[in-house]
Parts: structure tokens; C-alpha cells; sequence
């Protein structure tokens, strides 16, 4: 018999999922311990390696330049994280499906080129222009899935191409001049460079999260229950909520004590919850994650996998536009730079190191989020260490060797522990 | 055929294959195959390697299509461009290499493509429906909540045998269902088999395996190079099954049985 029925009542009927006695069940918080680090060991990392990453990078930092946790230089970083944290959210879709995009840089510099040239140049509105530059990047992923389901043409080579042929677009979209300012004052640009958030509704943001954790969950157990499953313990539901409210809650704090919560963070953050539950909670996402693990597989489950691969290409491309957008209006200009130079990799490179596996079928959205605020406080702490762009380069690129090689390593421990 | 006597769906097959020929390049895998299954039957498709068995599997599931042929299912005439119309018909199918995605957990593989709910997941009913589909086939699964990829070889293939129960089809197509089973499991599948008889479905086992072939199946087809090569009651002898797969009389079979016959016979004569 399992040991999950109360000592009172030995002879009660263990629940549905329950009755086979081989399987260790967690009944109390020490096994949700214990069954943690069993996974850890396995190599089922999910997302610590890159929290213990991101405490050995800020520790460093700190050390070295106590401004780097100052709650400004954090407000900024989380300006500066958004705008490439909405493109490598685009990157998560791509890894999943085991594809990659490398011209998202160039594709969010066309859409910051579209967005100067009809809304400056041409007097479109913000909005509309800001509607054409988003839809001309998702014009470009269906360009690429139509080379990929039809010609059978590689991800990899296919972008490769767009990543050159987009950024000419955008040197010929600029002309001469190179570059357009966005006007200062307007809404987009204050969106970018000053909107926060009133301290009020940050606090009431950060509570969110973890009232919606206590109401599904205690949903989802109840059902459970009703159903003859086995359930969370209203204990850990209430813990799993409390922890999560409580650090959102001191990080919020701690950014009032400065500017405050960018709006824009606030955004990208909206994103990602919206990624992460198309990814586990709808049908989409399941194919996704199915396509990822075994294509073929996916095909025979009657997986229409050419629209999948569609929607993530599509996927991809709209959010590295819409990221060009919000580079642009945080930068208060279309230049030739826009998407050049790092954007492309630290992208690719946040999320990898946020844990969404190369080789795809694994992975998650936080990890676009996880990701990028590692990358950004590398790239944040050695700018204040007065440190020149080339050591960035070479630091950040040694940073995502190290975080391939985890996920590989990782990736083999898992099949020798017999899990997926 | 004798218990299928005397049911109505008797007299019509379910599904009803007229000079079916696949070609990959120059090498015909198929070549005119007729076959007729009719509902509360088990047809048992054997045949050495390269026969052709799997490739027909794979054209009545849709994910290859045939080079010319008819295929009629339930009377009508059907196209299977692609494994979505093969199961939306009511063909389900248990491939050889179980089509099953290792980084997903035992639920999310059996509702592949037919999740509840596709906008938010019923992921309770879904596993509650697992569990019971589970049980009727008695599976040995310690929890639906693990990857496929930390499963055994028969756990994966009873859960695939689970899936293609999920939709209530009307054909099933098990290729090699008892290959990677062991004896328990096999008699449960060979039961289930049974069970899904009785309840007026049709089946189309592929197996090498001659006793289970007796066990369960009304008839025998064989094939051979990717034509009909005859249909046996499973009563049939061994020696004529097996010529008939191996296409003759004279083959390394009967050879090896006749020699360890000789063997025997003088054996018993020194020992004497």
C-alpha cells in the first residue's frame, strides 16, 4: 500500500494514480525535497542552473561596484532586458520546435527602420506604423515557413539568408541619412526611456501572480480530488503562493526605492505569462512540445505539423519586430545599428541559458525572462566596470559555451537516468 | 470466421482493399494486394521480412499513400492523404516503433492531437480517462505523470496500444503488438484483442510470431514480396504456412526440420 493514507485509516483506497506500490509518492515537504533533488541529480535542471548563475554573477558584480545593485542601475537593466527579452521570447518558440531564427536582429532593425520611416518620414501614425512594422515581421516568419515546409530548406540556412537580406533591407529603408530620431515627448518614446509604473500598482502587479497560483490551485485540487486523483496539500499550494508573492513583493519594493517598474518591463513580463500558458495549457502548446520530441510521431497523432512549424516561424518573427519596436522607441531612434552588432546572439543566447534546450522539446517562456537578465547584468556590470565592448563579447560568449555545455550534459544525464 | 458467423456486419467488409500497389522508386514494396476485413474479425497479416506487411500498415494509416488501388472503408471509397484522415475515419493505428514522444508524459502522448479542450487543457479529465483506459488493458504504468522516455519497452507499448483506443475506432492496425512484451503482457494484449472483437471491431494484426497468430486470429493472410500469397484458417498447418511465406516447399525451415529429424531418427537408432 502507498504511504499516502493517513495512519487512522490504513484500509482507505489510495487514490487513482496512487495504487501501483513501486512508485515513491511525496506526501510531505520533506519528500518534495528530497524528490527535487533526485531530479536535480539526474539531470532534470530546469531552471537552477541559471538562478545559480545569475547569484554568482551579481554577487561578483556587487563586489566589484556596489552601484550595480543600486535599484536605478537594476530599473535600467530592466529597460534595456525588455527590449531583447521580447525577441528571445520569439527564440524560445523556435527552440522548442528544435529550429533556430538567426535574423531576428536583423528583422527587429527593419521593423525599427519601418516604424522611423512611416511615422517620422511619412506622418503615419505612431500606432499604425507601429501595426506595419509588427506585420511586416510576421509576413517574414511566414516567408520562412513556406521555405522550410515547401523547399525543405534548413532554419538555420533559411534565416541565414534573411539575417543579410533583411539588414539590406533596412540600410535601404534608412537611405542616406542612416538614421531617423524619433521625437522626444511622444508617448512611444516616453513609453521606452521613462514610463513607470505608480508605486501602488507595481505592489498590486506583484500580488497577482500569487493570488492566481492560490485560486487554481486550490481548483485544480479540488477537482482532482472529486476526480479520485491524487492532490496538492492545501499546505504547499499556500506555500508555493506565499514564496512567490513575498519575493515578487521585496523585488518591487526594492525597485520603488528607485525609479520604480518600467512599464515596458511590465510588457515583456505579460508576455511571457501568455507564452508560458499557450505552452503548457492549450492545445498549441502541446503540439509544440510534441513536434520539438518527435516530429514523425507528432504527424501520426494527426498533428497538422507544417502549421505548427508555421506558427512558430510566424511566432518568432512578430516578436523580433515588435522587440525592433521597443528597441527603437528605448534608443528614441531608427538607425543603421538597430539589431546589429550583439542583439542577434544575446537573444539566441538568453534563451539557452535560461534552460530551453537547443535540440528542442524542452524548454519554457521564463526562460526568455531568466535568460536576458543574466545576459543584461553581464553586459550592465562590466559597462560599469568601465570594461570596453570587447571583453563583453568575449565574457558573454563564454558565458553561453558554459550554458550549452550544461544543457548537454544535462541532456546525456537525463537519458542515462531514463528520462525524457 | 466461424464466430463471425451469422452477425449482421458480415455480409459487407469494413474495410475492403482492391489491387493496392506502392511503388518507392524502382523497388515495388507492394504489388495488387486484395484484402478484406470484416467487422468482429481478427486478420492476421504475416509474411518474412520485406513482405510488404508494415508498408501496408503504414498506407492504411495514412502516412504513406498508395501508388494506385482502391481502398474502401465502410463501403464507401477513401482517400488517406495523411494520418489525421485515417484516424478521423476510424482507423487507429499501433506502429512498429510505437510513435510515441519520449519528452512528454504518459497523458499528453495518449491525447496527442485530441486534447480536451484545446484552450485550456482539461488536464484532470484527461488523466482521469488515461487511468481508465490504463486498466483495461491491466497496464503495469507506475504513474501518468512520468516521461515516456523512463518507461520500459512494454509499458511503452501498452500505452500506445491505450491511444488507439482513446477515439473508439472502428479498425485497429497493431504492427507487432506483442514483439517487445513479456508473457503477462502479451496474453493481456492477446485478450484485449479478443475484448475488442467482441465488441464488433475490426483488427488487423501483424505478427511473426505463429502462436500468437492461432491464438487470436479468424484468418491467416500471408505475403509475400508484396503480393497475396494466400489465406489460411488458423488451423492451418505449420508446414503449409510457412511454405507459403517462404514460398516454397523446399526452404530453410523444412530443410532445418528435416534434418534435426534425421538427427533424432539416428540418434535413437545408435542409442539403441
Amino acid at each position: 500500500m502507498t504511504n499516502n493514507s493517513k495512519p487512522g485509516t490504513p484500509a482507505a483506497q489510495p487514490t487513482l494514480d496512487r495504487r501501483d506500490e513501486r512508485v515513491a509518492h511525496s506526501a510531505g515537504i520533506g519528500d518534495t525535497i528530497r524528490a527535487f533533488l533526485d531530479r536535480i541529480r539526474s539531470g532534470d535542471l530546469g531552471m537552477l542552473p541559471v538562478i545559480v548563475g545569475l547569484v554568482i554573477i551579481w554577487t561578483v558584480f556587487s563586489i566589484l561596484n556596489p552601484v550595480f545593485l543600486s535599484p536605478n542601475n537594476l530599473v535600467n537593466l530592466l529597460f534595456d532586458s525588455s527590449t531583447v527579452g521580447i525577441i528571445s521570447l520569439g527564440i524560445v518558440c523556435m527552440l522548442m520546435v528544435g529550429e533556430i531564427d538567426l535574423s531576428v536582429g536583423s528583422v527587429s532593425g527593419v521593423a525599427s527602420a519601418i516604424l522611423g520611416v512611416l511615422w517620422v518620414n511619412q506622418g503615419v501614425p505612431a500606432g499604425f506604423a507601429i501595426l506595419a512594422a509588427v506585420l511586416a515581421g510576421a509576413a517574414i516568419g511566414f516567408l520562412y515557413a513556406q521555405l522550410y515546409n515547401r523547399f525543405g530548406m534548413p532554419s538555420f540556412v533559411a534565416t541565414l539568408a534573411g539575417l543579410l537580406t533583411f539588414l539590406g533591407l533596412q540600410l535601404y529603408l534608412l537611405g542616406s541619412s542612416g538614421s531617423i530620431n524619433l521625437p522626444y515627448g511622444s508617448p512611444l518614446v516616453r513609453f521606452g526611456q521613462l514610463m513607470v509604473m505608480p508605486a501602488i500598482v507595481s505592489v498590486i502587479f506583484a500580488a497577482v501572480p500569487g493570488i492566481v497560483m492560490l485560486y487554481t490551485g486550490y481548483r485544480t485540487a479540488a477537482r482532482r480530488r472529486a476526480a479520485g486523483l491524487s492532490a496538492q496539500s492545501s499546505g504547499g499550494i499556500i506555500a508555493r503562493a506565499a514564496a512567490v508573492t513575498i519575493v515578487a513583493e521585496l523585488v518591487v519594493a526594492y525597485l520603488n526605492q528607485g525609479r520604480g517598474v518600467p512599464w515596458m518591463f511590465g510588457l515583456f513580463v505579460g508576455l511571457v505569462l501568455a507564452m508560458q500558458y499557450a505552452l503548457t495549457r492549450t492545445r498549441w502548446g502541446r503540439s509544440m512540445f510534441a513536434v520539438g520530441g518527435n516530429r514523425e510521431a507528432a504527424r501520426r497523432a494527426g498533428i497538422n505539423v507544417r502549421a505548427i512549424y508555421t506558427s512558430a516561424f510566424v511566432l518568432c518573427s512578430t516578436l523580433a519586430a515588435f522587440g525592433g519596436v521597443m528597441a527603437a522607441s528605448r534608443l528614441a531612434s531608427s538607425s543603421q545599428q538597430a539589431g546589429t552588432g550583439d542583439v542577434n546572439l544575446n537573444a539566441i543566447a538568453a534563451a539557452v541559458i535560461g534552460g530551453t534546450s537547443l535540440f528542442g522539446g524542452r524548454g519554457s517562456a521564463y526562460s526568455a525572462l531568466l535568460g536576458i537578465i543574466v545576459i543584461q547584468s553581464i553586459s550592465s556590470g562590466l559597462t560599469l566596470l568601465d570594461l570596453s565592448s570587447s571583453l563583453r563579447y568575449m565574457i558573454t560568449g563564454g558565458v553561453l559555451a558554459i550554458a550549452v555545455i550544461v544543457d548537454s550534459l544535462a541532456r546525456r544525464s537525463r537519458a542515462s537516468h531514463g528520462r525524457a | 470466421m466461424t464466430n463471425t458467423e451469422g452477425a449482421p456486419a458480415t455480409g459487407q467488409p469494413v474495410l475492403s482493399l482492391r489491387g493496392i500497389s506502392k511503388h518507392f522508386g524502382a523497388v515495388s514494396a507492394l504489388t495488387d494486394i486484395d484484402l478484406d476485413v470484416h467487422a468482429g474479425e481478427v486478420v492476421a497479416l504475416v509474411g518474412d521480412n520485406g513482405a510488404g506487411k508494415s508498408t501496408l500498415v503504414k498506407i492504411l494509416s495514412g502516412v504513406h499513400q498508395p501508388s494506385s488501388g482502391t481502398i474502401r472503408f465502410q463501403g464507401e471509397t477513401v482517400t488517406l492523404n495523411d494520418p489525421s484522415a485515417a484516424l478521423s475515419l476510424g482507423i487507429a493505428t499501433v506502429f512498429q516503433d510505437l510513435a510515441l514522444c519520449e519528452n512528454l508524459d504518459v497523458v499528453a502522448n495518449i491525447f496527442l492531437g485530441k486534447e480536451l479542450n484545446p484552450l485550456q487543457m482539461d488536464e484532470v479529465a484527461m488523466e482521469t480517462r488515461s487511468w481508465t483506459l490504463l486498466n483495461e488493458l491491466s497496464a503495469r504504468i507506475p504513474s501518468v505523470r512520468v516521461a515516456v522516455a523512463s518507461l520500459s519497452g512494454g509499458q511503452r507499448q501498452t500505452v500506445a496500444i491505450a491511444r488507439s483506443l482513446l477515439l473508439n475506432p472502428k479498425l485497429i492496425l497493431l504492427d507487432e503488438p506483442t514483439a517487445a512484451l513479456g508473457v503477462a503482457q502479451t496474453a493481456e494484449v492477446l485478450d484485449l484483442i479478443e475484448r475488442v472483437r467482441e465488441r464488433g471491431l475490426a483488427v488487423v494484426m501483424i505478427s511473426h510470431n505463429m502462436e500468437d497468430v492461432r491464438a487470436v486470429a479468424d484468418r491467416v493472410v500471408v505475403l509475400r514480396l508484396g503480393r497475396n500469397n494466400g489465406e489460411f484458417p488458423p488451423d492451418a498447418s505449420n508446414e503449409a504456412l510457412v511454405s507459403a511465406i517462404t514460398g516454397a516447399s523446399n526452404n530453410s525451415v523444412s530443410r532445418r526440420a528435416g534434418r534435426r529429424q534425421a538427427q533424432a531418427a539416428h540418434l535413437s537408432e545408435s542409442g539403441q
